[in-house]
């Protein structure tokens, strides 16, 4: 359960480096090979996702949905936070219902 | 609806940061929701693979990406799906885009019905009504 809470953090923060290295990337195929925000981006990402794999294996889903979905509500601070997307009430409304739409999802899955 | 370009003054907006057009964002949207299905099988593959390393260490499980083949296919899903986001985040928001990825959860819900025979109650079917609510919110708003 720790590592799925850890884990969807984490690929919220991989979801940073990769939007950030997105930005730096143009046609030429150095910025693609030497970005290291993407590679970073790509690595936690990875990361996150040995880390669902193992959480998955043995757990009750209804307590797991939930806490993956949490690294959406992550997001959304991380993206006010470093890229100053203002937090409208049209993403709160969005993510909201997906915390919600999810729980139930996994509370339906017992 | 607030303009971001108003709220990105010329202080806070680095090179990093920049607004482009609403059709742009639209065609951001909509390759992720796209690559929601990448998602499922990618998912559906994982899981699949997942099942033979039940008791494996963090280590084994590493290796199983690269031995186990349902495992190393659903991670190069994964690898497309990212080259895709990446392309996407370009030209849209990521706190728009990022939460946009939840629909994978109404394919892999559909996937399990119909391939394992995974029961479907009325709790679920709510479920995945309200992500697509949530999802069609985002959508909606992102792409304005």
């Amino acid at each position: 359960m720790v590592l799925v809470l850890v884990g969807s953090v984490i690929g919220s923060l991989g979801a940073i480096f990769l939007k950030w290295g997105a930005h730096a990337v143009n046609r030429n195929w150095t910025s693609i090979a030497f970005n290291w925000r993407l590679a970073v981006g790509v690595g936690t990402y990875l990361l996150s996702s040995v880390l669902f794999v193992k959480g998955m294996s043995n757990g009750e889903l209804s307590v797991l949905f939930p806490l993956v979905s949490l690294g959406y509500v992550c997001t959304l601070a991380w993206s006010r936070l470093f890229f100053h997307e203002p937090i409208t009430t049209v993403k709160l409304a969005g993510v909201g219902l997906i915390l919600v739409g999810i729980t139930c999802l996994g509370l339906g899955g017992r | 609806m607030e303009s971001l370009g108003e709220s990105l003054s010329p202080a806070a907006s680095s090179s990093e940061v920049h607004v482009p057009d609403p059709a742009k964002r639209r065609l951001a949207i909509f390759i992720v929701l796209a690559c929601t299905l990448l998602v499922a099988l990618a998912q559906y593959l994982i899981k699949l693979g997942a099942n033979h390393l039940s008791h494996a260490g963090l280590l084994a499980t590493l290796i199983g990406i690269f031995t186990i083949p349902q495992l190393f296919a659903g991670y190069c899903l994964y690898g497309v799906f990212t080259v895709m986001f990446v392309f996407a985040l370009r030209h849209g928001e990521l706190s728009i885009l990022y939460p946009l990825i939840a629909l994978s959860y109404v394919w892999v819900t559909i996937t399990a019905v119909l391939a394992f025979h995974d029961t479907m109650n009325p709790l679920k079917l709510a479920g995945l009504a309200i992500i697509v609510a949530g999802v069609a919110v985002l959508g909606w708003g992102g792409g304005k």
